[in-house]
């Protein structure tokens, strides 16, 4: 699994991208309360705002972490925002993307490197 | 965080996990482990216990509390010479154009008047309550308390526990109790819409007694951030947000806090700064009223959201002064202002939210009944 300096999880899937929120960035947020989530085929540019995540406190933005196109996303969630809380990298998966090109994931940080992120 | 005051319950706080934010010049908890939602809810359900040390505990003493009562009568446009012995009551400050510059509660204590006001106004209000009123009345902040709310419905079961006192009172009494050996000043009254108390007792024993609550199976800590959201579906005023010196009492829907007797035709009508602005808009109506506004679907429509009278076009008839998720009516909640002839229940405007016009119905406040023992 890589991380983004937002705070996003990414999971290769084949040739998919699966992205969700970490849980230190749930827990952050604190209660979500909603989601917006893209459309899918909806073409995305790395560092769009895809996802619009609401919790008791604020509003916040999810980028794309790659070029391509969102090919499937989590329906379920939008009526369930709470399990952003309860199984951030699990269940509350955001939308499963198809790449144009893959190569950037070498940049994002592994999971050492993320948790020297957040410290 | 540097400079930040804090109250005798800081190192509860932390032992109990909360997260502390600076507020009103304070560090105080935004919410604790349990998180906002469920302290929400669980403030509905059973009770909870809340920190407000950091507003503003005020003696007003003069030859008598009816001195001190016309004394104070010519900052608030409220009856206080006639609010009876150990009763409390909502009022407000106005500057000289009704603007309001506080909102507060004060009550009748036999021989003087307490006054509770908000935390970020405090040091304005003693010092205009001190310029308007001394000599003849003195002016004493009450720096050696701290001040709890135990609110919900479980709150006069757990505190009859401590003193069977608690249970003979009724919304909005105020009574001096002895809650197992700590001297406290009790009002049956709250921010939460629930029935309740807040409890005034010395600074040193407070820790102490907040304890003995917490130790109660149906009581939790409550943070800022459950407050916010049980005021909000209480429907009731936020100072600096859903109200201001910009707001006017008419307008902010709190005509009901000017009793008959300071109105136009009453015994002891105006005589408070901002009179003539007040009773001219309690006689004309207000241009503009603060309204309830449920946003259609789930998302949040938080403070500053522009409204439109149409989904297209036109220009901007409001904002919203506060909104969010409201966790008991389960869905987004939110107060503004807008025109009078748009603010009767029922009618559809418009809330921009990130580029898009969504609709928002405005509705009748509150939004959670409120359930006090009256």
């Amino acid at each position: 699994m890589k991380y983004t300096e937002e705070h996003e999880w990414l999971l290769e899937e084949g040739e998919l991208i699966v992205v969700g929120i970490t849980a230190f960035a749930a827990e952050q947020l604190g209660d979500v309360v909603f989601l917006e989530l893209p459309d899918e085929g909806t073409e995305v540019s790395k560092d769009d705002e895809v996802v619009v995540i609401e919790s008791v406190k604020a509003a916040s933005d999810i980028l794309a972490p790659l070029d391509g196109e969102i090919v499937e996303v989590n329906d379920a969630l939008v009526a369930t925002p709470g399990k952003v809380n309860e199984d951030p990298t699990g269940e509350a998966w955001f939308f499963k993307m198809k790449p144009s090109d893959l190569s950037p994931m070498d940049d994002y940080m592994d999971e050492a490197a993320y948790k020297d992120f957040i410290g | 965080m540097a400079d930040l005051l804090r109250t005798p319950l800081y190192d509860l706080h932390v032992e109990l996990g909360a997260k502390m934010v600076p507020f009103a010049g304070y560090e105080m908890p935004v919410q604790y482990p349990l998180g906002v939602m469920k302290e929400h809810t669980h403030t509905r359900e059973k009770a909870g216990l809340f920190d407000v040390s950091h507003m503003g505990q005020v003696i007003l003493r003069g030859e008598s509390y009816d001195a001190a009562a016309r004394a104070f009568e010519r900052l608030v446009p409220v009856d206080v010479l006639g609010l009876g012995e150990g009763r409390q009551r909502y009022g407000l400050f106005l500057n000289e154009q009704g603007g309001i510059l506080d909102d507060l509660m004060f009550a009748n204590r036999g021989d003087h008047l307490f006054v509770v006001v908000n935390a970020a106004c405090k040091a304005q209000d003693i010092a205009n309550m001190k310029a308007a009123l001394e000599p003849d009345i003195r002016v004493t902040p009450v720096e050696d308390r701290a001040l709890l709310a135990l609110q919900g419905p479980a709150a006069e079961a757990v505190l009859t526990e401590l003193s069977p006192d608690a249970a003979n009172m009724r919304f909005m009494d105020v009574r001096t109790i002895d809650l197992d050996g700590v001297e406290a000043w009790v009002s049956r009254s709250g921010y939460t819409g629930e029935d309740g108390y807040e409890i005034s007792v010395p600074a040193d024993q407070a820790d102490q007694l907040a304890r003995k609550l917490l130790a109660h199976d149906d009581v939790q800590a409550i943070g800022l951030g459950a407050r916010d959201s049980l005021r909000l579906e209480a429907g009731l005023c936020l100072y600096g947000h859903d109200i201001d010196t910009d707001t006017l009492p008419v307008e902010a829907g709190l005509i009901w806090a000017i009793q008959k007797v300071r109105r136009s035709g009453g015994e002891r009508s105006g005589g408070f700064p901002g009179g003539q602005q007040v009773l001219a808009q309690i006689a004309d109506g207000a241009p503009r009223k603060r309204v309830g506004l449920r946003p259609d679907g789930r998302a949040p429509m938080r403070e500053g959201v522009e409204l439109f009278a149409e989904a297209e076009g036109g220009g901007v008839i409001g904002k919203i002064t506060s909104g969010g998720f409201g966790p008991t009516v389960g869905g987004p909640v939110a107060m503004g202002y807008v025109p009078a002839e748009l603010a009767a229940p029922g009618t559809t405007i418009y809330g921009e939210l990130r580029g898009k016009r969504q609709p928002v119905t405005v509705t009748k406040l509150p939004f959670v009944a409120a359930n006090f023992k009256r």
